[in-house]
């Protein structure tokens, strides 16, 4: 009875530990995996979801960086097709964020379909760009 | 002289394969023979790598891709690793100097068990040492010979970065040795007491520099990226995390099995996991598969045979525990309320830990092999990784203190009541003037609630002031990792929570005022390094009638066309202030602003003495005199 006891203590509290677990995995996976669009992604399946944080990547278009009065800027993304989001972000950019570059935004859209980022990612070295670029196509610029 | 070296590595090769034939065959002498000249030839195959960079001969493609003349000797020597072919090479180093210490240090009557170990480590070296020569050769010549180098990565011309891999592969590679004995030990059907005395040490000696490699990296992270934080949730800092979480669980499930000889199959099964996930990391920072700050060398065929490496030879140890570790016999009987029960409890919590960890890293592939590419942040993590360890973390001071095979529970209510009472008064504390978040306050709860209980343990132990500097290494051991463990979280809560951001904008000669402090922007000038040439803000900060200088930079490395943040950190009592150095931006009426971003980081040191603590603790308590052998029971 006591081996048994024991065995079923043991059992119980894995079981539970792992519901949990797998439980938790799952919210955390459906409220915060975010999901990578490409200008010609949205313009084919319609905007996400409005305050979803989302990643859009593709080419800073050539001319489309406007500085404001402080550290806040605009862009615009553009990829293959051709299609572009406006961006808007305040902070200091990578060391290799420049026009006719690369980049991955991570940041929401408002009803407006103005993207916001929060984060900006460029490619970190002359030989390496962030991978979902390939799924943005050839770059126009 | 590369072409010796060269030779010399396949002749480590040749070695390796008798260190694992005579090894699997039983014979001690001669296994061990061979591990200590495979050891000797990579030892010299490395030293011609390490004296081309040196010398900066760009004969060698290796050096003339990886550095350049101007570079400071230091990096000259740490280039030799700062890649991925080097890189390689020191892994297959550092395989078969634990290799060659084996057969120094093993001295047990156990001698065809530990053939067998040798025997499998020259195995993990032999598979190591063909991908080395045969799909990432370091010692291939370029002709005709360029006459300047292309320039190391620049991000890693740090000191810092000089020593995080070789401390990382120590832990990595560390694990294959563990790996070894566990397979030596599921062979032969005998995972016991014995068997724990012996691969304890093994498994210490790796997790103390995993843990500062880890560390090391962290810190890095923190002061050269500019990002401000000290952990991102990047897949390859996750990669060294889940070898570490393994190797935590390893080290407490070992005791129990040393002490009691209970779990024997499961730390087996411990043992060879952590070297698997030692090479699921090796395989996601070199393949390329995931998007990280370390994925320099893409190369999808050199991925594939790292994952056939990882498959087949964790499939083999696998297969083996599978075949074997139904006929290990258990220890004593035991309670679920027990120190047996509480160390599992403990390896429970770190492998569902460990999973989480796993599937948010690996998520993206499979999303991406689904069609869809997404990404796993932070969020995740803090909403998985951060309660199931707070869970372990709450319980720890109270089972700590439970005896084997069944513990008394009188004074469990005491420790509830005092954990509660320390929740309450954060809590308090929270809602009053310090303005601590509820969560916040439970994590920081957590942190002192794990001091005291380190403290409390050894007080229990010792019972007298005059006892407790007698008290044994491993007892102090534990009590220092655990203590550590204590401050970490106070100063990753800290970190986590009070963490204030700001942007700021600056013209020359402006001044604004964040966090408390008057920074002002004095001048931004041109300054110039041995390879490098920098812009550099000079601003003042001002809080409380005290000015500071505040440098930070964003140099330019020309040889490899390649921009770095370097930035300023102040250190005050309270934490950190901490500024990197952005883009000079002309707005549309011609004014040049400069942007910093600008961080104060409480108490962050609290992080890395933690994490320091806890590895002198468990170098203590590898140290520390080993279980004196009785009959097993």
């Amino acid at each position: 009875m006591r081996a048994r006891t024991k065995r079923l203590w043991g059992v119980g509290v894995a079981a539970a530990l792992l519901i949990g677990a797998v439980a938790l995995a799952t919210v955390a996976l459906r409220q915060h995996a975010d999901l990578f669009y490409t200008p010609g992604l949205i313009a084919e399946k319609g905007l996400p979801d409005v305050g979803k944080r989302v990643r859009v990547g593709g080419w800073v278009q050539e001319g489309s960086l406007v500085y404001g009065e402080g550290a806040d800027m605009t862009f615009l993304i553009e990829d293959a097709s051709a299609k572009t989001v406006t961006v808007s972000y305040t902070g200091i950019v990578p060391d290799l964020f420049r026009e006719g570059e690369g980049v991955v935004a991570t940041g929401r859209f408002d009803e407006q379909g103005a993207f916001t980022a929060e984060s900006i990612l460029a490619k970190h070295d002359e030989n390496y760009e962030p991978r979902e670029l390939k799924k943005a196509g050839q770059a126009t610029s | 002289m590369i072409e010796a070296g060269h030779f010399a590595a396949f002749l480590a090769l040749a070695f390796c394969g008798f260190q694992a034939g005579f090894g699997l065959a039983g014979d001690r002498a001669r296994s061990g023979l061979f591990a200590s000249l495979g050891f000797a030839a990579m030892g010299f195959a490395f030293l011609t790598l390490i004296v081309a960079f040196a010398r900066s001969d760009f004969s060698v493609q290796l050096v003339a891709a990886n550095s350049h003349t101007l570079k400071p000797f230091v990096y000259k020597i740490a280039g030799t690793w700062g890649n991925h072919e080097g890189s390689m090479a020191l892994w297959c180093l550092v395989g078969l100097g634990f290799g060659a210490a084996a057969d120094w240090l093993m001295k047990s009557d156990r001698r065809a068990f530990e053939a067998r170990a040798l025997g499998v480590q020259g195995l993990l070296s032999l598979g190591a040492l063909a991908y080395l020569l045969f799909a990432s050769s370091p010692f291939t010549r370029l002709d005709p010979a360029p006459l300047q180098g292309q320039g190391l990565n620049p991000l890693l011309q740090d000191p810092a970065l000089a020593i995080h891999p070789p401390m990382l592969y120590l832990g990595y590679v560390g694990y294959s040795f563990v790996f070894a004995l566990a397979a030596a030990g599921l062979i032969e059907g005998r995972i016991d007491r014995q068997w724990a005395r012996m691969a304890r040490g093994w498994a210490l000696a790796a997790f103390v520099p995993l843990t500062l490699g880890i560390a090391l990296g962290s810190y890095w992270a923190y002061y050269e990226l500019g990002w401000g934080g000290w952990w991102f949730w990047d897949p390859v800092e996750n990669a060294s995390l889940m070898p570490w979480l393994i190797g935590a669980a390893l080290m407490h499930s070992l005791i129990v099995t040393e002490k009691r000889g209970s779990f024997s199959a499961w730390t087996a099964l411990l043992a060879v996991l952590a070297f698997c996930f030692s090479m699921l990391g090796a395989f996601l920072v070199r393949s390329g598969v995931l998007t990280s700050v370390h994925s320099f060398a893409v190369d999808p065929l050199r991925g594939s045979i790292l994952l056939f490496g990882l498959l087949a030879f964790g499939g083999f140890a696998l297969v083996l525990f599978a075949l074997r570790a139904p006929k290990l016999s258990g220890g004593p009987a035991w309670l679920a309320a027990s120190r047996e029960g509480a160390m599992m409890g403990n390896n429970l919590v770190l492998t569902v830990a460990t999973a989480t960890v796993m599937l948010g890293t690996l998520f993206p592939l499979i999303a991406e092999a689904a069609g869809q590419t997404i990404s796993v942040g932070e969020p995740y993590f803090n909403l998985t990784f951060t309660p199931i360890m707070a869970l372990a973390l709450i319980a720890l001071p109270v089972v700590q203190a439970w005896a084997w095979g069944k513990a008394d529970l009188s004074s469990l209510w005491k420790w509830a009541a005092g954990f509660a009472g320390l929740v309450a008064v954060f809590w308090l504390a929270g809602i009053g003037p310090m303005d601590i978040p509820l969560l916040a306050g439970v994590g920081l709860a957590i942190g002192v609630w794990l001091l005291f209980g380190a403290g409390q343990e050894a007080w229990r132990r010792a019972k007298t002031l005059e006892r407790l500097p007698k008290l044994p290494l491993r007892v102090w051991g534990m009590t220092l990792a655990h203590a550590g463990l204590g401050i970490f979280i106070v100063g990753a809560v800290l970190q986590t929570s009070g963490r204030t951001q700001t942007t700021l904008a600056l013209q020359e000669g402006e001044t604004q005022s964040i966090a408390g402090w008057q920074v002002r922007l004095d001048d931004v000038s041109s300054v110039e390094g041995p390879n490098w040439y920098a812009e550099r803000a000079t601003l003042t900060a001002e809080r409380g009638g005290s000015e500071t200088l505040l440098q930070p930079q964003k140099r330019y490395y020309p040889a490899a066309r390649m921009p770095t943040t370097e930035t300023a950190i102040h250190k005050t009592g309270m934490g950190d202030l901490y500024v990197a150095l952005g883009d000079g931006r002309r707005n549309r009426a011609g004014e040049t602003r400069w942007t910093f971003e600008v961080f104060f980081n409480p108490l962050i040191d609290f992080i890395y003495l933690g994490v320091t603590l806890i590895a002198i603790g468990a170098g203590l308590s590898m140290f520390g005199k080993r279980t004196k052998a009785r009959p097993e029971s």
